[in-house]
């Protein structure tokens, strides 16, 4: 009896593991309207998390993200196959001719921290552009100690990693036009904000690069071109790594998109903007 | 009674189709999603190339392998003698009341996350390669890699991760040989560590090689721990105090933001990884045939 038992029960767990899979197509049938956005992958965290919040208040709109980078972005918004774009940086001058409406829904500041003990405090954008390619090897040509200078970055493909190597001007464009990234192939390399954050910590003589909002103690935050990085001088563009988060659109920009951004730019999601450590920009 | 056992018997089969299907379908998704780039590539590009630069377009895996091999290869030198020693302390020296604890903590090294592995790593193995090992590394080499994220690290992890799989099955084979061997061995006036190592070590042969291959496919498949203190940088290593990129550390970095072109690049570095394991797995079987072992 024991073994019809166990049998039964093996049964009645993988129906219902498979019914399982069904039932989360049903409740798609009550959603009539969909906003596509596509772009950049450091602007998706943010872009879920407002789409969730927002999906709860408004049943019948449903929003679907998709990554790609900011160039896809655009690119999506040229050929109209997204109704929104999300871009990590500005808007390039060639790219303006199809985008008829921009919206800023975040800011963003990238800091360029060192190991606590380092006794450099400032860093023109030069100076970080040429320690990334590879050029200045050692703390003492930026005013440091004698010592090597340990370089940690983010895996090729991080949004944090492509703002810092565009405003930077570590990505450059070889003679055919194509972006190429010129890290140095001697950096470490760790695939996290923390995961950067912990290894500059412990690695004395090391650079590293992370989001405004994870700055903590452990770490020691440099000013680039003598400015601290701090809210006040992202806001004010005064501290140059920095990158706004915009949402584009084409031509036509439909009512659900409308109000998914009004509801962004709320007081309710400036609030969750602020909470998932980026800048409000209200 | 009958029917009951026809039934099981049916979902023992199912079970065992269920096993057998996933690893096709695996492999038909793997090679399908990746065998594209290596075509179009050259395999001999892909392997030997000795720059990786997927943002170029640049997919020379070699810095991968040798990371991948290098790291592996150190967690068995120090694995494996620890091992088969704590092994035989264990089933042979440790009397039986105090070797059941011993026993279960070993065990529960297994239970432990990798990620929680990684993380000791980076937080006390890595400063202290550079704080206590380094320094004796560069008075015979000034420009050693001063950062501690290194080959060494990641092996010792690994070592660490594997130990429970050796230590576990090399015990049990070693209490599974027969006692008359001792026995006669001990009559005939041989003292316990000739007995220990020609007779004991000899006999459980097969079990031990078993469990230095699980354990050394453990060791090549390993990601988040080696993800976190070998310091993921694609270039061909030259002492154990390099940084170096393994084949699974750079699937797991790299995929998700990966497009489309790298992601296919990625998968075939998943079919490298795949054959290297294949080819492992062979050259062990063999090698225990070559011994004169059996293994079941």
């Amino acid at each position: 009896m024991k073994k019809i038992l166990v049998i039964c029960l093996i049964c009645i767990f993988t129906f219902t593991i498979m019914s399982g899979c069904d039932n989360s197509k049903n409740t798609q049938n009550d959603i009539e309207k969909n906003v596509v956005i596509v772009g950049s992958t450091s602007v998706q965290p943010l872009s879920e998390s407002l789409a969730e919040a927002f999906m709860k208040k408004n049943r019948n709109i449903s929003i679907v993200i998709k990554g790609g980078g900011s160039a896809q972005g655009v690119k999506a918004i040229q050929q109209k196959n997204a109704d929104l774009g999300a871009l990590s940086r500005e808007v390039k001058d060639e790219e303006s001719s199809y985008i008829t409406e921009e919206f800023i829904i975040a800011s963003d500041g990238v800091a360029v921290i060192t190991h606590s003990s380092n006794n450099v405090d400032n860093m023109s954008i030069d100076q970080i552009k040429k320690i990334y390619t590879g050029e200045i090897k050692n703390w003492k040509e930026v005013g440091g100690n004698d010592a090597p200078i340990i370089v940690v970055t983010r895996e090729m493909g991080s949004g944090t990693r492509a703002s810092f190597s565009e405003i930077t001007g570590i990505l450059t464009k070889n003679n055919s036009g194509e972006e190429v990234d010129e890290t140095t192939k001697s950096a470490l390399i760790q695939n996290s904000t923390e995961a950067v954050k912990k290894a500059v910590a412990e690695t004395p003589n090391s650079i590293g690069y992370i989001s405004l909002g994870s700055l903590g103690d452990s770490v020691k935050a440099l000013r680039i071109e003598g400015k601290e990085p701090s809210r006040e001088n992202v806001i004010d563009g005064e501290y140059k790594i920095s990158r706004p988060f915009i949402y584009i659109a084409g031509n036509e920009i439909s009512s659900e998109s409308q109000k998914f951004i009004q509801y962004i730019l709320s007081e309710d999601g400036q609030h969750l903007v602020e909470e998932m450590g980026f800048i409000p920009v209200i | 009674m009958k029917k009951y056992e026809k039934v099981i018997e049916k979902l023992i089969l199912i079970s065992a189709m269920i096993a057998t299907i996933s690893v096709a379908l695996i492999t038909v998704f793997i090679f399908q999603s990746g065998i594209s780039v290596i075509a179009d590539y050259g395999v001999i590009n892909f392997i030997f190339g000795t720059e990786w630069s997927p943002g170029s377009g640049i997919y020379g895996i070699f810095p991968l392998i040798a990371g991948t091999l290098s790291v592996t290869l150190g967690s068995l030198i120090i694995g494996i003698p620890t091992g088969i020693a704590c092994a035989i302390f264990l089933s042979e020296i440790l009397p039986k009341k105090f070797s059941k604890y011993f026993k279960s903590a070993i065990e529960l090294l297994a239970g432990i996350p990798s990620v929680v592995y990684g993380f000791f790593g980076l937080v006390v193995l890595v400063p202290a390669i550079r704080t206590y090992i380094v320094p004796i590394f560069q008075k015979f080499n000034p420009n050693v890699a001063p950062t501690g994220f290194s080959i060494l690290a990641g092996a010792i992890i690994l070592a660490i991760m594997i130990l429970p799989t050796i230590v576990s099955i090399s015990e049990n084979a070693i209490a599974a040989v027969p006692i008359e061997y001792k026995e006669a061995s001990l009559a005939l006036g041989a003292n316990k560590r000739e007995t220990i190592l020609k007779i004991i070590i000899p006999a459980a042969k097969s079990g031990i090689i078993s469990s230095i291959i699980l354990g050394m496919g453990r060791a090549i498949g390993e990601t988040m721990a080696v993800l976190l203190i070998t310091g993921n940088m694609a270039k061909v290593p030259s002492s154990i105090l390099d940084p170096v990129a393994t084949l699974t550390g750079t699937i797991a970095m790299e995929m998700s933001y990966a497009p489309p072109s790298h992601q296919k690049a990625l998968f075939a570095v998943g079919i490298v990884l795949f054959v290297i394991i294949m080819l492992l797995n062979v050259i062990a079987q063999l090698s225990v045939k070559g011994l004169g072992g059996k293994r079941n």
